[in-house]
């Protein structure tokens, strides 16, 4: 297993002590739920997607310091990208996180490759994106990791 | 067909009189290994719990000497497994003091036990507008059979409600109880907050109705003296994996009238007296609700699970894990930014607790690099967690192996959890 410092990098645990677009969007066109029934984290992701790309996003809910630092480093890293290049980045994530490919390009959200010491956490960590690919792709019912 | 189901109380072996936990833990050789570098200190008993060498042993021997198919062979291995097997249920009859062997069943754990009553007393007894009553403080377990049966029968489950310190509030149970209720359900000792409830009252308020009580064990078996004759409970269901046995082994105690009353819940070998097309009829108790071939060697580790358990004394255990909860409760509560959730004042092996601003998954992982295991998330009682509007707790339960050294490397581990995520 790795260092704790892999897993709680100060960039991690500033975000998930203020997450950014930590809020319900009034404009939001997509949304969905997701769920890790092992912990109970559980957040609701709103996406506002206009002409093919994501003009606002905000996450609402709980969860632990790496699931809710990834929902705010997701929301941050999302905003302005189309929707495929949002699942694009959802693939190359999971890919990190799983230690598939630890090189994978996600600029500031390579900070995320030491979830991949931690193999429980690796739901934690994708459990937004899960919610936001579940959203985009219009599902209504809640996703859950388990 | 098996030896009678008779009567037939064995003397338990002489416990030992002092309780010296370091020599206990040598009988455990899972406890001596290292986690993450750090010495293992293994406090998610409530989950379940580690084997003895004992346990380990009586498996291994049974699979060695003695491996057979059980009431079938009228040859020798299958008179010694049938004699080992039904000997685990004389073990049995006695650590719960049940009246006659014919009344303990087993199972596969609490769940099917719980299950079996909800699918068989359950579904014969429960109708159209009926109610069934549980507590706020249950495990999924003793939830979901009952949420089936009502589903199935429109029937209606009611749940007594607890106070903040996670007691039952007996004045509002005793008002739900009436002439629709059809059978309670509550846990002895509750596993997510510790909470030991009142079994003797919740009997005597259910028997006024003419009501049974099946009483969730899970907890409460490897923790206290259990004697179902003395609860007066209907129904008591307890885990072997939990009480320093085998996983995938369980026992239901019935009383044997209603277990007489009621059909049978599998249908196959075993559970038959003689099979033609056109009719079946029943073998009698237990083996009316033991379909098909048995967990042999589960049954058998169990049996020298209990036979462990009582050479060290089940008082000596439960004033040991007394001690540590007490001393756990203390320290524990006095670090800086931690709440205990659960504070009944009869409580046994559980500290469950929050700590401000950290999410209980992070505690869990930063424990684990000191090599603490404890549980954390809704210990599979999200009614719980709502009720105290949490998403989840960081629990630790402890076991007849603990020592009050890993209480320290506990509460030093969670001023590190703090220091980690500052």
């Amino acid at each position: 297993m790795g260092d704790l410092r892999d897993l709680y990098q100060e960039v991690i645990l500033e975000h998930s002590k203020h997450p950014r677009n930590f809020r319900a969007l009034e404009s939001a066109n997509h949304q969905a739920e997701g769920f890790n029934p092992l912990c109970g984290d559980h957040f609701t992701v709103y996406v506002d997607v206009e002409n093919g790309a994501i003009k606002d996003i905000g996450f609402q809910g709980t969860g632990c310091a790496i699931s809710k630092a990834s929902a705010s480093m997701m929301t941050q890293n999302l905003k302005g990208k189309t929707t495929a290049e949002a699942e694009d980045m959802f693939t190359r994530f999971h890919a990190l996180v799983t230690g598939k490919d630890l090189k994978a390009d996600l600029g500031k959200l390579a900070v995320f490759a030491g979830v991949s010491e931690f193999p429980v956490r690796v739901k934690c960590a994708s459990l937004a994106w899960h919610a936001l690919h579940a959203a985009l792709q219009g599902k209504q019912e809640a996703v859950s990791t388990e | 067909m098996s030896t009678a189901a008779k009567t037939r109380i064995v003397p338990a072996p002489p416990s030992t009189t002092t309780y010296d936990v370091q020599k206990v833990r040598e009988d455990f050789p899972i406890l001596r290994q290292m986690v993450h570098g750090k010495p293992l200190v293994y406090l998610d008993n409530a989950a379940t719990t580690q084997k003895p060498e004992a346990v380990v042993r009586a498996m291994a021997d049974y699979y060695h000497h003695d491996n057979s198919n059980v009431h079938r062979g009228v040859h020798l291995l299958s008179q010694r497994a049938t004699e080992s097997y039904e000997k685990s249920r004389e073990v049995i009859q006695r650590f719960l003091n049940a009246a006659s062997l014919s009344e303990v069943i087993f199972v596969r754990g609490t769940t099917e036990a719980i299950n079996l009553v909800a699918q068989t007393y359950g579904r014969r007894n429960v109708g159209e507008g009926d109610e069934v009553v549980i507590t706020a403080m249950e495990h999924h377990s003793n939830i979901v059979p009952w949420q089936m049966l009502c589903e199935e029968k429109h029937a209606r489950l009611r749940v007594a409600p607890m106070n903040d310190r996670g007691e039952l509030l007996m004045d509002d149970f005793a008002k739900l109880l009436g002439p629709k209720t059809r059978i309670v359900a509550v846990p002895h000792l509750s596993n997510a907050l510790g909470t030991i409830n009142p079994i003797r009252e919740i009997v005597r308020l259910a028997h006024q109705h003419n009501v049974p009580v099946l009483v969730d064990g899970a907890q409460a078996a490897p923790r206290m003296r259990v004697d179902v004759q003395e609860l007066g409970c209907d129904f008591y269901a307890v885990s072997g994996h939990k009480l320093y046995g085998p996983t995938g082994i369980g026992v239901l105690y019935g009383n044997a009238k209603l277990l007489e009353a009621m059909p049978p819940y599998q249908g196959g070998g075993d559970m038959i007296a003689s099979v033609t097309f056109e009719k079946t009829i029943y073998n009698r108790l237990p083996y009316k609700f033991e379909a098909g071939t048995p967990d042999i060697a589960g049954a058998i580790g169990l049996g020298a699970a209990i036979e462990y358990l009582e050479r060290l004394g089940v008082d000596n255990i439960e004033k040991h894990e007394h001690s540590l909860l007490e001393y756990a409760t203390e320290q524990v509560s006095a670090i800086p930014g931690v709440q205990v959730i659960g504070t009944a004042k009869e409580k046994a092996g559980v500290l469950s607790f929050v700590m401000d601003g950290i999410h209980p998954h992070d505690v869990g992982t930063i424990l684990d690099h000191e090599g603490i295991a404890i549980r954390t998330g809704h210990h599979c009682a999200q009614p719980v967690m709502q009720r105290f509007n949490l998403p989840a707790t960081a629990r630790a339960s402890f076991g007849l192996y603990n020592t009050k050294e890993e209480v320290d490397a506990l509460v030093t581990g969670i001023k590190r959890v703090s220091e980690v995520l500052a």
